[in-house]
């Protein structure tokens, strides 16, 4: 059973905005990379690509035809994903155990788990 | 014969299913064939007997129908035109004893993952066998709603994959204060607002039981179930034509004195088990409430410890009842005034009593009226009119 899981960083102190990052404790800091490289050698683990930031984002729709674009992600800046990754497991509680530990969820932001489809 | 039957289906549906689950993987699939079984139990029965083993043999025939449908499914798909639709192998159904698997279904109904309203939904549904009717009656919602939150529920443990099994013991305690939040939520919905919703309490009881059988180390598990035996007992004395009557005023005959002492047994064993969460204390306190007289020191210390446990300003208040039984009404009104509950009828009421019973009138009838305002229930309502209009005619004041 795949599941994918979406990181939403919401106010959780990112490397991206050095104020906020600052707040962390260089322990903590330390502590929140350390975190990610041991859940990306978790077995079962692929990581996902690095994603920018939401500022980033270009939204596209298309009417009647035509292509419209609008600055910045779908949903608001605050709830837009941050990062993902894949996650083979057993059941939903092996890959909720996973989300558990990424530093993400703790520190104000969270992770949305969703099971893949197998066809 | 319809009586033993129905008896079968109440006392087997939660196990047959939680069966049929555990080996189909499959709530939907074990649902039909569970029926399917139960109806030809319907039938079959009254003609050849009731089997030795109901259960193994409602469980041995579902699961034969399960799997034909299985197979004839996959035939299907298959496009193969030999069609083989066997006659099921009811003949060679056999008493095998079959795993009670009830606890794994209840540790799955009430994942986490999944919305309480859904817990309490499925529960009733697998565990309970109660319908989708009977549930959404029970909770007041209309039956489509009901019927899409237990298919939406269904869908999720499938597709997200929500295990069918009892949590290891490192997520144990955790998802165990979710299950019985669960049974206590229905036992709640049922107790506090009978007769209309009363078929909820043998409900949570049926579960509590079940749940004492399956885990009988848990002391939380024993204390939840004697707490709700001992409040249950006193269902026949809690209302007269539909009117509340108080704890005070109870006619102490109506009160079921065999489950008040099993209840007091099951709380006993919890004790014994070094059991001191919310739901011990509660069995305790509803414990020394069924004696006469009323040790109310007692049940305000218990009442101090519960609302230390919780943090709960409406422990408090029964507190407060219990200290203005214990040392006055003065004292009681301390603990109320203290409090910030001005949303609730029921601080307005506890204070109307306490006031009235200090001869301080007019504060008393604004509290009743305060606590009218606020109050939803109507027999409720009609408990606090009486109270008000004794109190005009006892201070001889008529408007």
């Amino acid at each position: 059973m795949k599941y994918m899981l979406l990181i939403h960083q919401g106010d959780a102190p990112t490397p991206r905005s050095p104020e906020a990052w600052a707040t962390l404790s260089e322990d903590e800091q330390k502590a929140v990379y350390a975190d990610y490289q041991a859940i990306n050698q978790t077995p079962g683990v692929t990581p996902g690509l690095g994603l920018d930031a939401p500022e980033t984002a270009t939204t596209v729709r298309v009417q009647d035809g035509k292509t419209l674009t609008t600055d910045g992600p779908f949903v608001e800046l605050k709830e837009a994903v941050g990062g993902y990754l894949l996650f083979e497991a057993d059941d939903l509680d092996a890959a909720i155990e996973l989300a558990a530990r990424i530093p993400a969820a703790r520190l104000g932001g969270a992770i949305e788990v969703r099971p893949i489809v197998e066809w | 014969m319809v009586t033993i039957l129905d008896q079968v289906f109440r006392d087997q549906w939660g196990r047959v299913l939680a069966a049929l689950i555990g080996f189909l993987g499959d709530f939907d699939l074990a649902e039909e064939a569970a029926q399917e079984a139960f109806a030809i139990a319907a039938e079959r029965w009254p003609h050849d007997g009731t089997p030795a083993d109901p259960g193994a043999w409602l469980v041995t025939t579902a699961r034969n129908r399960a799997i034909d449908r299985i197979r004839r499914d996959r035939t299907l798909a298959a496009k193969t035109s030999m069609l083989q639709v066997q006659d099921p192998v009811e003949g060679m159904v056999s008493a095998t004893p079959f795993l009670d698997e009830r606890l794994e279904l209840i540790f799955t109904c009430c994942h986490p993952a999944l919305a309480v309203d859904a817990q309490v939904a499925l529960v009733l549904r697998t565990l309970g066998g109660l319908t989708t009717v009977e549930i959404a009656h029970a909770f007041l919602v209309p039956e489509p709603t009901m019927a899409q939150r237990l298919v939406r529920a269904k869908r999720k443990i499938k597709a997200a994959r929500i295990p069918f099994r009892v949590p290891p013991e490192h997520l144990l305690p955790a998802r165990l204060v979710a299950v019985l939040a669960v049974v206590y939520l229905i036992f709640n919905e049922g107790y506090s607002a009978p007769p209309a919703r009363g078929e909820l309490v043998p409900e949570a009881l049926m579960l509590g039981r079940a749940l004492a059988e399956l885990m009988p180390d848990e002391p939380e598990v024993r204390g939840l179930l004697a707490m709700m035996m001992l409040l249950d007992a006193r269902r026949e004395a809690r209302f007269r034509d539909d009117e509340i009557v108080l704890l005070a005023d109870q006619d102490r005959a109506l009160w079921d004195a065999a489950q008040i002492a099993e209840g007091r047994a099951v709380l006993n064993r919890a004790l014994a088990l070094g059991g001191h969460d919310p739901y011990v204390v509660q069995a305790a306190i509803a414990s020394l409430h069924a004696d006469e007289p009323r040790d109310w020191p007692q049940i305000a210390a218990l009442y101090s410890e519960l609302a230390q446990l919780t943090g709960s300003p409406v422990v408090e208040l029964s507190r407060a009842v219990a200290v203005a039984e214990a040392l006055g009404p003065q004292q009681g009104l301390e603990i109320v005034d203290r409090l910030a509950l001005d949303d609730y009828h029921y601080l307005h009421s506890t204070r109307a009593e306490l006031l009235r019973r200090l001869g301080r009138s007019v504060e008393a009838r604004d509290a009743y009226r305060r606590a009218l305002a606020l109050v939803h229930d109507d027999a409720e309502r009609r408990l606090l009119e009486r109270r008000l209009a004794e109190l005009g005619t006892a201070s001889g004041q008529v408007r």
